[in-house]
């Protein structure tokens, strides 16, 4: 009687739910590969049910290498992301540090200003953005996104690597002063490196949302070969012409797997940073 | 130059001759050593943040189309807005996308969080998939969304089909009231995951024992959930629903690739409305205005999150 009241009670208050939550998480990706590894032919057969593949084909994946330049936006989206990221960490931790662990005259008037630029978005600066951006003759450069994304990855990163900073004791890098270490000396050798796991959390993050970033990239970027992987396939690949979406899949697949790969190898230095400032407040 | 003999004063050895010892001792002071490193980040988000966002408040009083000089026009660009019916569908349909999006997150995230927060196998691998949508690049995803929706051969519409619940299924992306439903649905999708692995991180942060003497007291799993799991939970929910607000007030990539504002601007938001003027029509200046507009909105929650701030 009892096991088998929690036999449903672990059906109804887990198994079902967990597994509606899996599908609605899961079935678009489904959707995409599904789509992309099936001939015209088979795609467009109404007669055909959408959900199996009768003849698994690469052709949409050759003609995307071949036809597109699907790999140099792929080169492009990496080389962004990697020195945008390497920019912040480095702006974001000189930002991060003073904040958090030192007293000095404009602190909390800086502090509040980092929390606002966090919160201001992109949205709000595109058009002033755009016009500076023609105006430092930087249209059609990689130069133009590697300037502009560490404007949206240097707070955010800031505020994450603060929290971490924190919590390393004032003690450590006093004993290291009594010691004779310079204070240059007890932050690069003695604090920083007690919170690699907050520059891992705060660098996954940051790599994930600069290859995700596209209102920069469409401004910024018009030329097929400067392009980044999301403009370059909602730029190119959508031509408007019917049979297009196996090609588009397999471009929006590809596209996502480096993301999904770095993420599922960090992925709790990724959760950390995602649910840092919702759970330390 | 300035980095230069910073690094180089620092790097020297502890006991050093006299005449390096002013100038280290100067550094080494606790307000000097922090405005030489926080000076560069500084300078950068002034210049790329801070210049911008002047100018933007600058281009919003000039008539400025593209490559021409801008003509100071005061208002008036404001006044046209006040007058310009799109403009205020646009204000329309942001709020109920906000809002719809927010509240289906919200409510989602916590039953997401609520399941997950039970002992299961293969949990960290089951967060690692259920987090994918808001990992993968949005604009991505999203042209999957618009293959589901799309209304020949999409997944939706064939599954209606295949079911037997309609003959040829609606035009999701072309009828206006299914258009904002779709962009809803498309958005909730996302930023789903968002609430429900962060309240979940919440909800492993409440001490067991609060659960413990409660049922001691005599409190069913209702009233376990009613006063002790929500009452603890609502900092977190609070902080992640702000933030939501903001991403999704501001959205932009989600509807400029399945809609485009369509049809008939019904999906039209503001950022993509500033976009359109200042993009599609060269309106700089009225673009900047659109924009500008959103400014109230991202105030008033800033002032909310400090008043919570402050409250702790």
């Amino acid at each position: 009687m009892v096991g088998e009241l929690t036999w449903r009670k672990r059906l109804f208050g887990l198994w079902l739910p967990l597994l509606g939550f899996l599908v609605i998480a899961l079935f678009p990706f489904t959707w995409m590969a599904a789509t992309s590894l099936k001939t015209n032919a088979e795609l467009y057969n109404p007669k055909l049910s959408p959900l199996t593949i009768q003849h698994p084909s690469l052709v949409h994946y050759i003609d995307l290498l071949r036809e597109t330049n699907f790999l140099i936006w792929v080169g492009n989206t990496m080389l962004v992301a990697v020195i945008a990221t390497g920019i912040s960490l480095l702006l974001g931790t000189m930002l991060a540090y003073p904040l958090a662990r030192m007293r000095f005259p404009g602190a909390i008037l800086l502090g509040v200003a980092v929390a606002i630029t966090y919160l201001i978005p992109q949205t709000l600066l595109f058009v002033p953005m755009a016009d500076l951006i023609g105006r430092m003759r930087l249209g059609n450069t990689l130069t133009a996104v590697i300037l502009t994304y560490p404007t949206l990855l240097v707070p955010f990163i800031a505020w994450l690597l603060m929290g971490y900073f924190k919590t390393v004791p004032k003690e450590l890098e006093e004993a290291a002063m009594i010691d004779g270490a310079s204070r240059w000396r007890a932050m690069t050798r003695i604090i920083l490196p007690l919170c690699l796991p907050g520059f891992l959390s705060a660098g996954i993050f940051a790599f994930t949302l600069s290859q995700n970033e596209f209102l920069y990239a469409l401004l910024f970027l018009a030329k097929s070969d400067v392009r980044t992987i999301p403009v370059g396939v909602v730029g190119e690949l959508i031509r408007g012409d019917a049979f297009y979406w196996g090609q588009l899949m397999a471009g929006a697949l590809l596209g996502s797997i480096p993301v999904a790969l770095i993420y599922s190898f960090f992925v709790k230095y990724y959760v950390a940073g995602l649910t840092a400032g919702a759970v330390k407040g | 130059m300035l980095e230069a003999s910073r690094t180089g004063a620092l790097a020297a050895p502890v006991r050093q001759p006299l005449g390096w010892g002013g100038l280290r001792g100067f550094v080494e002071r606790e307000s000097v050593f922090s405005w030489l490193i926080i000076t560069p980040p500084v300078l950068f988000l002034l210049l790329f943040l801070g210049y911008p966002f002047i100018y933007g408040v600058y281009l919003s009083f000039f008539h400025k189309e593209v490559a021409r000089e801008p003509a100071f026009v005061g208002f008036g660009n404001f006044v046209k807005l006040y007058n310009d019916p799109i403009f205020w569908q646009s204000v329309r349909n942001t709020i109920i996308f906000t809002g719809a999006a927010t509240i289906l997150k919200a409510s989602g995230g916590l039953a997401m969080a609520l399941v997950m927060n039970q002992n299961f196998k293969m949990k960290a691998f089951t967060r690692a998939a259920l987090l994918l949508p808001f990992i993968v690049p949005t604009v991505l995803s999203t042209v999957a969304w618009q293959w589901i929706f799309d209304p020949g051969m999409g997944l939706f519409n064939r599954l209606l089909i295949l079911m037997g619940l309609a003959k040829t299924g609606p035009s999701w992306l072309g009828n206006p009231t299914l258009a904002m439903v779709s962009i809803i649905m498309v958005n909730t999708w996302r930023g789903l995951p968002f609430f429900g692995i962060s309240i979940l991180a919440g909800l492993q942060t409440i001490p067991q024992d609060l659960h413990e003497s409660a049922t001691i007291d005599g409190a069913g799993t209702w009233g376990r959930f009613w006063y002790v799991t929500l009452p603890s939970l609502l900092p977190v929910i609070f902080i992640v629903t702000t933030f939501s607000i903001v991403i999704t007030f501001f959205d932009f990539q989600l509807v400029y690739v399945l809609t485009g504002g369509g049809p008939a601007n019904s999906t039209h938001l503001m950022a993509t409305y500033a976009y359109s003027l200042s993009m599609g029509a060269g309106q700089m200046g009225l673009g900047s205005a659109v924009a500008l507009s959103m400014v109230p909105v991202l105030g008033l929650l800033l002032v909310i999150l400090t008043f919570y701030v402050r409250k702790d």
